[in-house]
């Protein structure tokens, strides 16, 4: 899915937001190491491949959920970033599940999971690889895990767009049925990741970091 | 069967288990292994691509697919010579 940024940004600042919405947390994936909060958690620089480090980075945080091993890459790293991102938050005991949404952009959509599905077809295609051939199942395995149900996106853009992003989520946040939201940039193609999640609340008891584009560099940089 | 028990962990990516955690009459869908509809597709490319055995009714797929045993009857009974 590709997007082209046509909001007036003139009416859409977190001011329209009643409450105020506010990043309170982040979760970071890259160079073999996982951070949250701007605090590296663990750290697996000898993981030459992606797919080592996902392996390593599941066990690491002691997740039980073998659906993992399933997945194509690009699910596996969504769904650890956003693992990360959600310890120590019961965000289904703050919100109903409908009012919590997830977005995300990347550069390579699924032509990870897409290269390895055209291997399979020159013998049997893999019904397997096949249903990962989109870069939106991602949000849907996190929302399946975490039982979320509501609106949910994934724009592809040639790098970050943060501006765009900021817009287009406070856009969201302004329907009253969103009170929470998984957002970010989740990039993988190959043994090339990138992950950086943000979750965003309306009403948060942490007002420490408003969501602001200042405040996503600041964390993100 | 532990050899076919070795391919449907390779095929199905469940990595999480070995083939000794697989009982030879465990179901596989559902209540057992938890296998759902695309480990089903996967488990007929199994069938074709290690057996050339390819599925002529795909209603035998729940008997044939009960278990590790009955796929492994189904796959000496239908076994190219």
């Amino acid at each position: 899915m590709t997007h082209s940024a046509n909001i007036d940004s003139g009416s859409l600042s977190g001011e329209n937001v009643p409450g105020g919405v506010y990043i309170t947390g982040c979760s970071i994936f890259r160079n073999g190491a996982i951070e949250k909060d701007g605090h590296v958690v663990w750290k697996e620089p000898s993981a030459q491949h992606t797919d080592d480090f996902l392996v390593s980075a599941y066990r690491q945080m002691g997740l039980s959920y073998p659906k993992f091993f399933k997945m194509d890459n690009l699910s596996k790293l969504g769904l650890l970033a956003s693992e990360n991102l959600l310890s120590g938050t019961d965000l289904k005991a703050k919100y109903k599940p409908d009012e919590i949404s997830v977005v995300f952009a990347n550069a390579s959509s699924s032509l990870d999971a897409d290269q390895k599905y055209f291997d399979t077809i020159k013998d049997i295609a893999s019904p397997a690889l096949f249903v990962y051939t989109l870069p939106n199942i991602v949000i849907g395995e996190i929302c399946i895990k975490n039982g979320f149900k509501g609106e949910n996106a994934f724009f592809v853009f040639d790098k970050f767009e943060a501006k765009f992003l900021h817009q287009y989520v406070q856009t969201l946040m302004q329907q009253n049925t969103n009170k929470a939201c998984i957002f970010g940039w989740l990039e993988l193609i190959g043994d090339s990741y990138e992950a950086a999640l943000f979750l965003l609340e309306k009403d948060a008891a942490d007002k420490t970091n408003p969501f602001t584009l200042e405040n996503i560099y600041k964390l993100y940089s | 069967m532990a050899d076919l028990k070795a391919q449907i962990i390779q095929q199905l990516n469940l990595k999480h288990l070995k083939p000794e955690d697989i009982g030879d009459d465990q179901p596989l869908f559902v209540e057992g292994l938890g296998l759902d509809s695309i480990d089903a597709l996967e488990l007929i490319v199994l069938l074709q691509q290690e057996y050339n055995i390819k599925l002529a009714n795909a209603e035998d797929g729940p008997k044939v697919f009960q278990s590790v045993r009955t796929m492994a009857e189904y796959i000496t009974a239908n076994k190219p010579a």
